[in-house]
């Protein structure tokens, strides 16, 4: 591999460090006495939002239709992501130092996979806080359950709610797409090896 | 197409509403008759007047303004253009609508040498200054009563500390801030006879002219804080002190008060101090006042007044009792103070933006007078004296005199100006604002006033650089104006366009009590900096409670029950308790537990013989009841917080004195969870 797609994957395996800046996901709830809105974010390693007090806020909501109070320690998944993350960092950096491409290959697949992995677990989670209500909640709306949207938007009561990936995932989408652009462009190398050989001037 | 509907919806409301205003005048045209308009209603009235005040729903204000509320000794918050009412800000009254003066923690504020008065006389707010601009950070307001001046913090819109002034008697010419708030200055409205400790003689009314004195405070205040103390004060001749401005620019280091009764009567007074051709304007030069303080000519002696302050940690106002005062005589600080002759009991004294010009308005005189600053300055260099009065010098008249404003009006009472080289005066008796150019002192337009204006107010009008667009007159007297309401009638205010050479007529609002002075700033020197909710985390109230499984009940001697609770949607913890006895002492700590903007939480008890307490987010009030009778009282949520707001409540049991019922508490049944996070937390 040549040194600037070592230097790429090395970018690629470093990119994943936006998830510790910025959040993964971002789930906005609007209504007409919220104006300024209520955002919860969530990040590889915590809960936050547009305030400091917006998970309590989210709970006084949940509280009347029987939903479970959300609190970061219910989430095995934060204190364990974080280390994943670190693990894919640090073999990235060590793929694009060795510079083999199946590594690169294998890399990229792998955290592929994880990502997967993760947008299901976060799934599964809405499904359970949605559907999983108390029978005493003060408000229940036969038939209605109250799973957030994965991704977009969806009326839920006087709530609409919509959620999106925000700049921590784009940390992942930089990492799978700039280790598969270094793939794809070391296995050019041969045929530019051969062009060389065959005295052709390669311009890029 | 779709634009063309677009214009349409837009436009639509406006045109709606210049149809209503046609409809309403021709209406009002043809019901003359039987009394229910007024006559002269329309006079004036700007043909855009409605589109102009007109702020859309969902729309801001450009302007907040602060009128004092008079006898309800309060102040309140409108918005201008559109006169809307926004918010009463209780000062030195109770206001059982929030528990102010009532809770425990607000009591403290309405303290005084005389004990609780839970009652003033609110008549001038004024805005706190930086560089002779309104800042949006303090607003200063006197109690006229028992003479007392008070600071409203403009980040929560709450009073945040009250402070009794020793040697005054009736606080009206009061309260002026400096140009950087270096002092806020106090004039007291009656003399007394000072017994120079403190307190007043008891002596002989008829020894006024040999007794009476007066004072003018000197309250310092806080660059940061804004925490005021009274420095010192100057005991003055024993006239009545009106009113005062600061100067600003040349006359900066000065402030001016207008006297009446130099006469020095002390009954009868409408004729007894009626008398003198000429009164005073008295100038006094608070910078040189501070350094004669400072380099020790002031004297001391022994006080007692009340210091009250608001601790913004614990939401817990306390007293300090002060036992001294510091003050100077003017006889013995040569350059402090001057009088200068005015015509007959002066009312307002103006001092206009570039500092130059002071203009008196004398209630009963027939023309303005306008001093010069400038002039001032050269006859007390060449003094230009015409005797003098307590060892203070009195100024000839035509030395320092610019001119006099021929014919304006009958009883100008206060002056404002546009910054453009207008001022405009209100006029009591013939029921008008005046305007009239400062350069030639002539009188240009007139707008009349429905009825007997008192104080007038443009933005910024008093200070270097008016806001110059709208002017606001606070009329004393409304019979017809408004649909009736028996014999105690609203006071109003009417907005006025001052933008163009004529003055418009544009608005008309009823207001609250009696309205003195006002105040008017941009909002976005406010608005940005205006708290949403008390972060809990900071609340050091000693008796908050963070979360609900620390709440208790406890019997803490024979007679008394401290309850340490909590409020969030839509349950108080805890919502049931018994044990309490007939005569107990019962202090409910309440803490509103919500982290969010608009969420107050009301707490009631039935029977309590104060009020309601009204808790903000993140904020501990505490409110004492006192159990006359056995049996189960209610206790409820009285700000309609959420969809579950009226089952916000609980039930206390009142047993005998003696009985053995033990104290017990809980919300919810024994293992159900309690809804809600802050139980889990």
């Amino acid at each position: 591999m040549k040194i600037y797609q070592k230097v790429l994957m090395i970018v690629a395996a470093l990119s994943l460090g936006l998830l510790f800046v910025f959040p993964m996901w971002k789930i906005y709830l609007k209504a007409p006495q919220y104006p300024e809105g209520l955002e919860l974010h969530i990040w590889v390693n915590k809960l936050g939002g547009s305030s400091e007090s917006v998970l309590q806020n989210f709970n006084i909501l949940n509280h009347y239709i029987g939903m479970e109070p959300i609190h970061a320690e219910s989430f095995a998944e934060l204190k364990f992501m974080p280390y994943i993350v670190i693990a894919f960092m640090v073999t990235g950096v060590l793929v694009g130092l060795i510079g083999r491409r199946k590594l690169v290959l294998g890399w990229s697949a792998m955290l592929m996979v994880a990502g997967a992995a993760g947008i299901l677990d976060f799934y599964l989670w809405l499904v359970k806080f949605g559907t999983n209500l108390d029978p005493k909640a003060a408000i229940k709306v036969p038939g209605m359950t109250y799973i957030p949207p994965l991704l977009g938007n969806k009326q839920l009561l006087n709530f609409e709610a919509l959620s999106l990936p925000a700049l921590g995932s784009l940390g992942i989408f930089l990492a799978i797409s700039l280790s598969l652009v270094v793939y794809y462009f070391s296995l050019k190398n041969k045929t530019v090896t051969r062009d060389i050989s065959s005295g052709k001037v390669l311009v890029r | 197409m779709e634009t063309l509907i677009n214009k349409f919806k837009k436009a639509a409301p406006k045109a709606a509403l210049l149809m209503a205003v046609a409809a309403g005048s021709a209406l009002q045209g043809c019901s003359n008759t039987d009394g229910r308009n007024a006559g002269s209603t329309a006079e004036g009235v700007a043909s855009d007047a409605a589109s102009a005040v007109y702020v859309a729903p969902g729309k801001h204000d450009e302007l907040y303004s602060f009128l004092s509320g008079g006898f309800n000794g309060q102040v309140s918050v409108y918005g201008l253009p559109s006169g809307r009412l926004l918010k009463i800000i209780p000062v030195f009254t109770q206001h059982g609508e929030n528990g102010y003066g009532y809770s425990e923690e607000s009591k403290a504020m309405l303290m005084t040498s005389h004990g609780f008065v839970p009652w003033d006389d609110l008549h001038h707010p004024k805005l706190s200054r930086t560089d002779g601009m309104t800042d949006g950070r303090w607003l200063f307001v006197n109690g006229n009563n028992t003479p007392r001046v008070a600071r409203i913090d403009l980040t929560t819109f709450e009073t945040v500390e009250v402070m009794e002034l020793p040697n005054s008697a009736g606080n009206h010419c009061s309260p002026y801030p400096t140009n950087n708030n270096e002092y806020v200055i106090a004039g007291t409205r009656f003399s007394v006879p000072l017994d120079m400790k403190g307190g007043t003689n008891d002596v002989s009314l008829d020894k006024y002219e040999e007794e009476f004195r007066g004072s003018i405070s000197f309250i310092k205040v806080d660059k940061d804080k804004g925490d005021m103390d009274l420095d010192f004060q100057i005991l003055v001749p024993g006239f009545d002190y009106d009113l005062a401005n600061g100067g600003k620019g040349p006359s900066e280091d000065w402030v001016f008060f207008t006297t009446y009764n130099t006469e020095k009567a002390g009954t009868l007074k409408e004729v007894g101090a009626s008398q003198n051709d000429r009164d005073y304007l008295a100038a006094v030069n608070w910078k040189l006042a501070a350094k004669y303080a400072a380099e020790g000519k002031a004297r001391e002696m022994p006080a007692n007044y009340y210091h009250n302050k608001m601790d913004k940690d614990t939401h817990i106002a306390k007293s300090t009792v002060k036992k001294k005062v510091r003050y100077l005589l003017p006889e013995e600080c040569p350059g402090m103070m001057y009088l200068l002759p005015a015509p007959k009991s002066p009312h307002g004294i103006d001092v206009d933006p570039s500092g130059e010009y002071m203009v008196v308005s004398g209630k009963l005189a027939s023309a303005i007078p306008v001093f010069s600053f400038a002039m001032m300055q050269d006859a007390i260099k060449n003094k230009k004296f015409d005797g003098e009065k307590n060892g203070i010098p009195v100024l000839q008249y035509e030395s320092v005199l610019k001119g006099e404003v021929k014919e304006p009006g009958l009883g100008p009472l206060h002056t404002e100006f546009d910054g453009k080289g207008n001022a405009y005066t209100s006029m009591f008796v013939s029921s008008e604002i005046v305007k009239w150019k400062l350069n030639d002192l002539s009188v240009v337009d007139r707008m009349p006033v429905y009825y007997s204006v008192g104080h007038l107010m443009i933005p910024g009008g008093d200070t270097k650089e008016p806001h110059g667009k709208y002017l606001v007159a606070m009329n004393k007297i409304t019979k017809d104006r408004y649909l009736p309401t028996g014999p105690e009638l609203a006071h109003s205010a009417q907005l006025i366009d001052i933008s163009g050479e004529k003055m418009k007529m544009l608005l008309d609002f009823p207001t609250v009590a009696e309205p003195h002075y006002a105040q008017a700033i941009p909002a976005e020197k406010v608005a940005p900096n205006s708290v949403k909710f008390y972060k809990l985390d900071e609340n050091k109230h000693p008796h908050a409670v963070k979360k609900e499984a620390d709440v208790s009940v406890v019997r803490e001697s024979k007679n008394r029950v401290r309850v340490k609770m909590t409020a969030i949607r839509s349950h108080m913890t805890p919502d049931n308790i018994e044990g309490i006895q007939v005569g107990d002492t019962v202090y409910f700590h309440v803490t509103n537990l919500e982290q969010d903007w608009d969420v107050p939480h009301g707490f009631a008890v039935m029977g309590a013989n104060n009020a309601e307490t009204l808790i903000m987010p993140g904020a501990t009030q505490t409110l004492t009841w006192v159990p006359k009778k056995t049996g189960v009282f209610p206790f409820y949520c009285t700000d309609f917080c959420s969809a579950l707001h009226q089952e916000m409540q609980g039930y206390i049991r009142v047993s005998p004195k003696g009985s053995d019922v033990p104290i017990s508490f809980s919300t919810g049944k024994k293992k159900q969870n309690i809804p809600g996070v802050a139980s889990a937390q």
